[in-house]
């Protein structure tokens, strides 16, 4: 599904990831943790295309294509999904109107007409219910006014209507109360199947008692350090980030 | 955060594309360039109009001859050269005027067509809107003259409406916006060509959305239409305004009136959509739309509503606005005005409250991408006698790129202290990750424009009819395209 080789980028001339390898197979859940600053949300980042990262050296081929020369839009028409960790406010668009236009786009990019708008109604609808999303919020304006726990079902919302092939997941869990926490843990784990794969990134391992990985991470300084099974995660909410620092 | 990419992209994306750049080979009857007591003394005399009206052309014109451009806007206007302009084109063929749809030059028919604006009756949208088409200097067809005559509604240009309803016409013209009120509404007085007249009489809904299609076409010559809405008492009419012109790299004028009057517990909603050539993406060519337009609310409770969305012109100047004399009368003023590369705005509003408990509100949505001024400029007066007034006024504007400039100048002139003024101002930037949030969803950067400006002036699109709206949508997402920097 993803094959990261030696991956190196950098913001305003600063290197943040200093070749990171990872491979993450089809219906994979890797989950990628490490300390504040380590570059996780930079390799987030880089990997959906955010302009503001430069790529210096290293692959990463998504499904057989080199994702690097994509587009951002044609990444995510290929089944790349971002879930912000801190989704922006779109004023006055409201969330019919933007989903309508992203699941259309996707469409036309693998050559099927478009949704009408009834069905595309009736989809909104069932991936409303698929993740518990307030039928309020999705006649609202995107993320305009929505609490934090809003913002993060909003984005798990999205994941369900465009059916992503891997989801990364973004410091989900960040400012969420633990009753939020589950509802979106839920949601991701419904949408999971055999043929998707989701790379969740987290700094805290409550995350993970609710969405279970196959493998876990440790990014520190820009490289992955660790890498282990579930069992490195509980270790490491233990022992803290220092005893790696080695 | 910025990179050469996307600034790169967003400069490819701006590239112009203006599709009203056409332009009509058709035998075109011209007064040659020049202004003088002569040229108005013909105008008056091809279309045959009675010796008042000449008198107030002559008034108009000696009452320009002493007057001087206003310089007071936020603009930059190179030098015009009045006597280089000319001040008629009739793009009809020479016999009178057309009678039927078989007396039109069929490549005016046709331009009309291009342009999306039905001509023929059986053509129109179920539920109709009635157009008045004028290209120039005249107005070539106006629809559903007959069908708006069995309840008594009086819509057809401006010229017809002098010799069939001169009474009725020489009782209003002039009554909201005199000819001494400003340089170019004295020079419009002077010359004035055609335009549209609607008389809604007493009680009357107007049972379809009336409009008139401007389009300049002839080469080097100015427009100067004029417009005159009257609504009697307890009337109602829903009025819409489309302007298109050929690309050509010189400027071209076009100064218009505008009046309303509304009556007792009549309403009128103006509507505009504005795309008059802008130039190109240089600063070459483009109109310059120098217009008043001004709505007096006579009657008790009556109102006024004008919608606008302004992309077109190279400059423009602008101020529709409302005289709020009757006693519970409304006026309000929704405005979008969008400039790209080199165009100027100066536009906004007056509210003018001199009876009691008058109400106005103002939504003024600026949006300025390339090296594009834009410049909202509002007045709200409150008269001694206007117990109870309020106006709530919010002036927004929207920044595309860092090479753009947005200027707000709101005017307060209270003499009541028993009035409410409130006035809110915000502005903001098109930020580079709200873009990539919808790219990251699929949505490319020049539709994520789109959508973005679109939500920010929803407000104001909303106040247009359906059909409008929806044009309208597609008109901003077109100007602005990828327009961020």
């Amino acid at each position: 599904m993803l094959k990261i080789e030696n991956l190196h980028a950098s913001i305003a001339g600063k290197e943040i990831l200093k070749g990171i390898n990872l491979t993450v197979g089809e219906g994979e859940v890797h989950a990628i943790m490490g300390p504040n600053g380590s570059g996780k949300s930079t390799l987030s980042n880089v990997l959906v295309g955010h302009p503001a990262y430069t790529v210096t050296e290293g692959t990463v081929t998504f499904r057989g294509k080199d994702l690097l020369g994509m587009t951002p839009e044609d990444r995510s028409h290929e089944g790349l999904f971002l879930s912000f960790q801190y989704p922006v406010e779109i004023p006055g668009v409201s969330m019919t109107t933007f989903m309508r236009t992203a699941v259309n786009a996707q469409r036309t990019y693998r050559g099927l007409p478009p949704l009408e708008a009834a069905d595309f109604l009736k989809l909104m609808r069932e991936k409303r219910a698929l993740v518990g999303l307030d039928s309020k919020l999705a006649n609202r304006s995107v993320n305009e006014g929505f609490s934090g726990g809003e913002k993060k079902r909003n984005e798990i919302y999205q994941m369900a209507m465009l059916e992503p092939l891997l989801s990364i997941l973004d410091e989900t869990d960040s400012g969420l109360d633990i009753d939020a926490l589950r509802i979106v843990a839920e949601g991701v784990n419904k949408l999971h199947t055999p043929q998707n794969s989701v790379i969740v990134i987290t700094h805290y391992q409550r995350l993970l008692n609710y969405i279970r990985p196959d493998v876990v991470h440790v990014l520190y300084a820009g490289r992955i350090v660790k890498t282990g099974g579930p069992e490195l995660a509980q270790e490491l909410e233990e022992r803290g980030y220092d005893w790696l620092k080695g | 955060m910025k990179s050469d990419e996307s600034n790169k992209e967003i400069r490819q994306l701006t590239e112009e594309k203006y599709k009203y750049g056409f332009t009509t080979d058709v035998a075109t009857e011209i007064i040659g360039p020049g202004l003088s007591e002569e040229v108005v003394r013909l105008i008056s005399s091809k279309k045959d109009e009675p010796e008042w009206l000449l008198d107030f052309r002559l008034k108009a014109y000696r009452h320009w001859l002493t007057m001087t451009c206003p310089t007071w806007a936020h603009l930059t206007i190179p030098p015009i050269d009045f006597q280089a302009i000319s001040y008629y084109a009739d793009p009809r063929r020479k016999a009178a005027g057309p009678q039927s749809l078989d007396d039109i030059d069929p490549a005016v028919m046709k331009t009309f067509d291009k342009l999306g604006i039905p001509l023929e009756e059986r053509l129109a949208l179920s539920g109709g809107m009635a157009v008045d088409a004028v290209m120039d200097s005249v107005s070539v067809k106006t629809t559903f003259k007959e069908t708006l005559k069995e309840k008594g509604i009086i819509f057809c240009s401006i010229s017809e409406a002098v010799r069939e309803y001169p009474d009725l016409v020489r009782q209003y013209l002039g009554s909201v916006v005199s000819y001494r009120d400003n340089f170019y509404a004295a020079l419009n007085s002077a010359v004035f060509s055609d335009g549209s007249f609607v008389y809604i009489p007493k009680g009357v809904r107007c049972p379809m959305e009336l409009s008139t299609y401007f389009r300049i076409n002839a080469a080097g010559t100015g427009q100067f239409e004029r417009t005159l809405i009257v609504a009697d008492d307890d009337a109602y009419v829903s009025y819409l305004e489309g302007c298109t012109a050929p690309m050509r790299d010189e400027n071209q004028l076009h100064a218009a009136i505008v009046e309303i009057v509304v009556l007792d517990r009549a309403e009128v909603k103006y509507s505009t959509v504005q795309n008059w050539y802008p130039g190109d993406a240089e600063g070459r060519g483009g109109v310059y739309n120098f217009v008043t337009k001004r709505g007096h609310c006579r009657g008790v409770n009556s109102k006024i509503s004008w919608t606008q969305v302004e992309t077109g012109s190279a400059i423009t100047w602008k101020y529709p606005s409302c005289v709020l004399s009757g006693d519970n009368s409304v006026g309000e003023f929704y405005s979008v005005a969008v400039t790209n590369h080199h165009q100027q705005a100066d536009t906004g509003t007056k509210m003018i409250h001199l009876g009691r408990n008058t109400r106005s509100t103002i939504i003024s949505k600026g949006i300025s991408a390339g090296q594009s001024s834009n410049a909202y400029r509002g007045l709200v007066r409150v008269g001694e006698k206007a117990d109870g007034a309020r106006n709530y006024s919010q002036c927004d504007s929207l920044l595309l790129g860092d090479q753009c400039g947005a200027h707000t100048f709101p005017y307060m002139d209270i003499h009541n202290e028993t009035a409410v003024v409130e006035h809110e101002a915000t502005t903001s930037k098109i930020s580079e990750d709200q873009l990539f949030y919808c790219n990251q969803r699929g949505i490319p950067t020049e539709d994520a424009i789109g959508l973005i400006v679109n939500g920010y002036a929803k407000e104001v699109l909303n106040k247009l009819p359906m059909e409008f709206a929806v044009e309208a949508q597609k008109l901003l997402s077109v100007s602005l395209e990828g327009s961020v920097g």
